[in-house]
This record gives C-alpha cells, structure tokens and sequence, in this order.
C-alpha cells in the first residue's frame, strides 16, 4: 500500500474525532506558541535593553561607590539606572560595608576628575545626588518619583538628554541653588495629563518642597520594565538643600571625549579616586564601568533569560507530546476491532504503524500549523512592556519540534496497534 | 498438479491445543480433510467443538499447533506475520458473524480495502468494488456508512469486501448468526450465485437451514471431524438452485 493511502486513512482516524483530535491538538498549539512568543518576548527585551545601552553612546562610564551605605546606585538614572538591574558593577558588594565608614563619593571627588592633566581623556563629569522616595504634587495630583537626580547641567550632555519643551537648567542656577526641575514625560503626564508644555513655569512640589519646572525632557522610552522617562533632574545643589542633605553622591557620571579614549579614561578616573581614597584595586570602594560592559552583562543575562524562558515553553510542548501519545493509545485500544479487521483482510504491520504513526504526525502537525500562527499572532503585542521581537530559529525550531514529539510519542502506541495478532483484535470487544 | 484438481483446503492431521497442563484444551483434535475447488461446505457442531479454531487456521489467522496444512496447493507453516497478511488478502475473503465493517467509512471504501492493501491502483479499485457492490445488489448505496445500512446491508457490503479480490476462498463464520430470515435469505442467495459462478466456500454454521444449501456438510465433536455428508457433486449447482433449474 502507497503512503498517500495511509495518509488518507491516518486523515479518516484524524476527523472521525473531531473533539478529541482538537483537544489533543490544543496541547501542542499551546507548547509551539509559548515557543515562539516566549523567545520572541527574550528577544525582544534583549534588544530593547541593548538599543538603550548604545543611544547612551559608547563614552560614557558611571562610577558608583561600592560598601557605603546611602543610595548606592539605585535610581542614579542612566548607565547607573540600567546597571541596577541587572546588578551590574560592583554593587553585589553593598552588603559588606559598614554603615560607619565615609561617604566614599564626594563633590570634591567629582570636581578631581575635570582636572585636564590627570584625566585628559574625560571632557564631561556630572555628580549626580538621588533623591529616594520622593512624591510630586500639583494641583491636587500626585506622583512618586521613582528617579529624583540632583546633578550639574553638564549631567544632560552625558546622558544624550534633550529637551522638548523649556529650556535646561543652567550653571547659573546650580551655582545660586536654584530650585528649578526638568520633567520626564511620565512624571508630566501623570500631574497635568497630555498637555505636558502648560507645567512649564509652573510650581511643582517635591515632598513638600515647592521647584519650578523650566522644561520637559525629550522622551527616552523604555528599558523593559524600566520607564527611562519616570524622572526628575534638578540642580544637585537644590536638592541637597532640600531633599537629600549634604552626604555622598550617588554617582558620577563621566563622558571620555571619544568611544576610542573611553578605555584610557575609565584608567585615569581609576587612577584620581585611588589616589583620593588611598585605595587599590583590592580595596577599591567604588567602581567605574562603561556602557559596553554593562552592555554584555546586559547581553548575557539577557540570554539566560531568553533560554529559561524557551525551557519553559519546551516543557509544555513536551507535556503536549505526552497528550497526543495518551489519546494514539486510546485510540488504538478503542480500534482494537477495526486493526483486527485490517489485519484479517490483509494490512501488513507497516500498513498499520504507518497509519496510526501518520495519525499522531497529523495531530502534531496541525498543532504545530496553528501554534506557530498563534504564536506570530501573539507576537504582534507587546507584552509586560516588551516589544517582542520573532526570532526565526524559534519557529523553526519549535515546529521542528512539534512534528519529532509526534512520531516519537506516536511510535508505541502504532507498534502497539500493529504488533496485535488478528485473531485477539477481532475478539476484542 | 494441475490447478483443477489441486484442493482449495488440504489438512493434515491438524491439531491445536491451548493452555498447557491441567488447563490444556484440545480445540482440535487431528483433523485430515479436503476441499476441492468450486465445493460448498457447511460446517456444524456444538458450541465449543471448535469450528471457530478450524477457521481461524484456514483462513490463516492461526498456526496449527502440529500438523499440515496446504492453502491452494502452498504450505502456510513457518510464515511471518507480513506473510500471511500477504496469504489472507491474495487468497481468502472473510464475512463474519458480526460483518466487521470498518466504521464511519462509507460502503464503497469498506470494499476498497482489501485492493488498498494489494497495492491496487485508486481507479482500478474503485472500479472492481463498484462490480463487486453490484454483484450483491447495493451498487446504489456505495456511498452509505455501515450504521447507515441494515444488517442485512452490511453482511452484504462484507460479501462484496470479500469476493473483490477474487479470492480462491470464501471463508464465512456464522455469517447470518445476527441477521433476520429476510436477510438471511439474502445472503444465502449470493453464496448459492458465488457457488454457481465457481467459488470455493466454506461457511460455519448452527442453522441447518443454513446447511441445507451447501453441496457438503461437515459435523465436529470435541475436535474433531465426525460426519462429511456430501449432498451434491462439486461441479453440481448448489442443492436450492439444481432443485429450481429442476423444477
Ligand atoms: N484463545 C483460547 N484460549 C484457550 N482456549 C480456547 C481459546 N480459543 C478457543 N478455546 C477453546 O477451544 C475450544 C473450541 O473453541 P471454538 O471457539 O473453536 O468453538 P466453536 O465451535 O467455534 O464454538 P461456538 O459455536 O460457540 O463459536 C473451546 O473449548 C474453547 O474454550
Ligand atoms: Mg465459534
């Protein structure tokens, strides 16, 4: 018998179930689609994160100290703000540090990395002050600021910020402790709604301390969870009187004059805070790192995520295999009868594994078909803030997948079906 | 040998005993015994006198636990199962007491089958089943399921399955054992035309009504063969048919 009759009897066995058949499918449409949508969700976050490290620009490096106590790096915005999720740099150490010991990043620190001999390298250094747990309130609505950043003017043109509406905040104002703010998107909109331009001018207060707002910064979007546009920056001088106190910075950030120089520089602010802190590299209480290092931490965090979430959704094409491999062996034992008469009139034992080993390719396939058209449906939303991004191999790979669990779960239940003597089969009722 | 005069069925002290031990049961107790071409056999006997064994060893879906057997003329013994599939659908058509359509396949397909597992060609079977479907009077319902047909039907649809390999052997266990006595006429008739048209038959049976219309009769007791009466000759019509053209 050719192999287009056994498709055509596998296709018979197929549809004279319909619920069954369907219900079994569902098992493989849910494993194939996780596939795809979970790896293109992995995908996706990965190049978010990535697209960010880079519009950051390749010469920029944060230093964070590292076993103080204080905000650490949490909420420095940035390279900072990024490398605090994935627990980048040296802030695994935070908890070593006694909480008597000196602030280890100071103004004075910062003002020693503009020195253009030791550090020829670096052209721009902004000291940055967190603000933490700080609420904006105006006009009766109230926002908690989960970035409050208190640093210099030169602190925007590190970070590539931009302006969409007002102007920045001056030397001038920093040096006269001018209470001034600039306004991320997401902080604009949740005070005054859409029309985001009419707070320029306005007076918003922060924990109860009134600042002006003189602009509105151009949108960052975001970095998986992390909205880069949730955020305050004002003069660190205003808010060290207001909010924060005169304690240790949070960070520095500093931008090498070019992405080939950023190596060079990262040595010479290394080298003018060791000899500040009289520290070496075993001793060291703070660290430098630049976007490219958090950029392949990033990376291969990313990955792991990427292939846990890929387990996962293997796991359940695996459990979907299990499900085809249970209905083919009740199948087979509910057409006992009708293997027997087949048998009787003259199937050989290929004739019968091949049409309930086509059965269960077909369930798996037509699983594999809709899963994979689910899973790029699926991949259309953004999902907990991720764009996802289809990665080719995935569907594939996951369909590749589908059609294997079919034939190797359909394999016993066929050599089942086929090694039943005729006369048993018949007798079967 | 010729083919003429080589027997359909030859057996050679056959046996077949199952279990073993205190438990043992001899199903057949030595049975020798031929069947000519063109014969038609009724086999009888109590329940458990193992008519259904001796079936099961023709129609080649048992071994024999000792003893000859020759199916036209070729030993069936020492064959693999991919063997005796092939043996079954080149040689032998089997209607059963409980027809054993495959179901939700329409009448035409059910017919197709054994043609399907000969490595016929679609246009070719589907041809050969619609003559065979004709030949037992439901060409008009070749597109009908098994639970769409009555019994009768369906024990017919079965003949047509059988006979459209052309088959040496006609093998039918109890084939009007679950049909009313319309329908057993029915099926009686088309055993008489395949009879007349040269078929070899071999049908068991409880009914001697059923009997009657064989050209011999076989009588089992406790395995073994205890009375052979032939009715009429081989070459004769069968016995309902010779007393028509008689009459
Ligand atoms: N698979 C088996 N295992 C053990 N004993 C069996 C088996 N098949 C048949 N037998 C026994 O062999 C004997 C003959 O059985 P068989 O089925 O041939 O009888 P039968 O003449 O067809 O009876 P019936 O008219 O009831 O169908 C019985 O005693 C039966 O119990
Ligand atoms: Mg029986």
């Amino acid at each position: 018998m050719n192999l287009s009759e056994s498709w055509r009897f596998a296709l018979r066995g197929v549809s004279a179930n319909k619920t069954r058949s369907a219900l079994t499918t569902l098992g493989i449409i849910i494993g194939v689609a996780s596939v795809i949508i979970l790896v293109a969700v992995g995908t996706g976050s990965a190049k978010a994160v990535e697209d960010s490290i880079s519009s950051l620009g390749s010469n920029t490096m944060t230093v964070t100290p590292t076993g103080t106590q204080g905000g650490g790096i949490a909420g420095g915005g940035g390279l900072a703000g990024i490398a605090s999720l994935f627990g980048g740099g040296g802030a695994a150490k935070t908890d070593t540090g006694t909480k008597t010991r000196n602030p280890t990043l100071t103004m004075e620190d910062a003002r020693a990395l503009t020195d253009t001999t030791a550090a020829p390298d670096v052209i721009g250094v902004a000291p940055v002050v967190s603000g933490q747990n700080i609420v904006a309130t105006y006009e009766g609505a109230s926002h908690s600021v989960p970035t409050f950043s208190g640093s210099t003017p030169a602190y925007l043109g590190i970070n590539n910020d931009t302006i969409s509406a007002g102007t920045a905040f001056t030397d001038a104002d920093y040096e006269s402790h001018r209470r001034v703010v600039l306004l991320g998107s997401t902080v604009a909109e949740q005070l005054v709604g859409q029309d985001t331009t009419a707070l320029v001018g306005q007076s918003v207060s922060f924990n109860g301390k009134a600042f002006t707002v003189v602009g509105i910064l151009g949108e960052k979007g975001s970095t998986g969870p992390l909205d880069n546009d949730d955020r305050v920056i004002a003069p660190a001088t205003a808010v060290q009187d207001t909010l924060t106190g005169y304690e240790d910075l949070s960070s520095i950030s500093v931008k090498a004059s070019s992405s080939d120089t950023t190596a060079s520089a990262q040595d010479q602010v290394t080298a003018i805070l060791d000899g500040r802190h009289n520290t070496t590299a075993a001793t060291r209480d703070f660290s430098v790192f630049n976007s490219a290092t958090i950029l392949s931490a990033a990376t291969s965090s990313n990955d792991t995520f990427t292939v846990l979430l890929g387990a996962v959704a293997a796991i359940s094409l695996l459990v979907g295999g299990i499900g085809v491999m249970n209905i083919m062996l009740v199948t087979v034992t509910e057409r006992t009868r009708e293997i027997g008469i087949r048998k009787a009139i003259g199937a050989g034992k290929g004739d019968i594994v091949t049409q309930f080993l086509l059965e269960a390719v077909i369930l798996s396939l037509l699983g594999g078909v809709v899963g994979v058209v689910l899973g790029l449906i699926g991949s259309q939303f953004t999902i907990v803030g991720v764009v996802p991004i289809v990665a080719p191999y995935s569907v594939v790979l996951a369909f590749a997948v589908a059609l294997a669990t079919g034939l190797f779960f359909g394999l016993y239940p066929a050599s089942r079906a086929a090694s039943l003597r005729p006369i048993d089969a018949l007798r079967y009722e | 040998m010729t083919t003429a005069q080589r027997p359909v069925i030859d057996l050679t002290d056959v046996t077949k005993t199952y279990g073993e031990g205190d438990t043992v049961v001899h199903a057949l107790a030595g049975v020798t015994r031929r069947v000519e071409r063109g014969d038609y056999v009724a086999v009888m006997g109590a329940s458990g006198s193992g008519k259904s064994t001796l079936m099961n060893i023709i129609g080649c879906l048992d071994s024999p636990t000792a003893g000859r057997y020759l199916l036209d003329g070729v030993d069936v013994r020492h064959r693999d199962d991919a063997q005796l599939s092939r043996i079954r659908n080149r040689k032998i058509g089997f209607v059963f007491q409980s027809f054993n359509l495959i179901p939700r396949t329409s009448a035409l397909s059910n017919v197709e089958l054994p043609l399907a597992y000969a490595g016929v060609r679609a246009a070719e079977r589907r041809r050969r089943a619609l003559d065979a479907l004709t030949r037992v009077g439901l060409r008009d319902r070749a597109g009908h399921l098994p639970s769409q047909l009555s019994g009768g039907q369906q024990q017919r649809v079965a003949v047509a399955r059988a006979i459209v390999t052309e088959p040496v052997l006609l093998l039918a266990d109890e084939p009007t054992g679950a049909l009313d006595s319309h329908s057993t006429a029915e099926v009686l008739d088309l055993f008489d035309e395949l009879s007349a048209a040269g078929r070899t038959l071999v049908v068991i049976t409880h009914e001697d009504e059923v009997a009657a219309r064989a050209k011999r009769v076989l009588r089992m007791r406790d395995g073994v063969v205890v009375e052979d009466v032939r009715t009429v000759a081989v070459t004769d019509l069968p016995p309902d048919m010779g007393a028509l053209v008689e009459a």
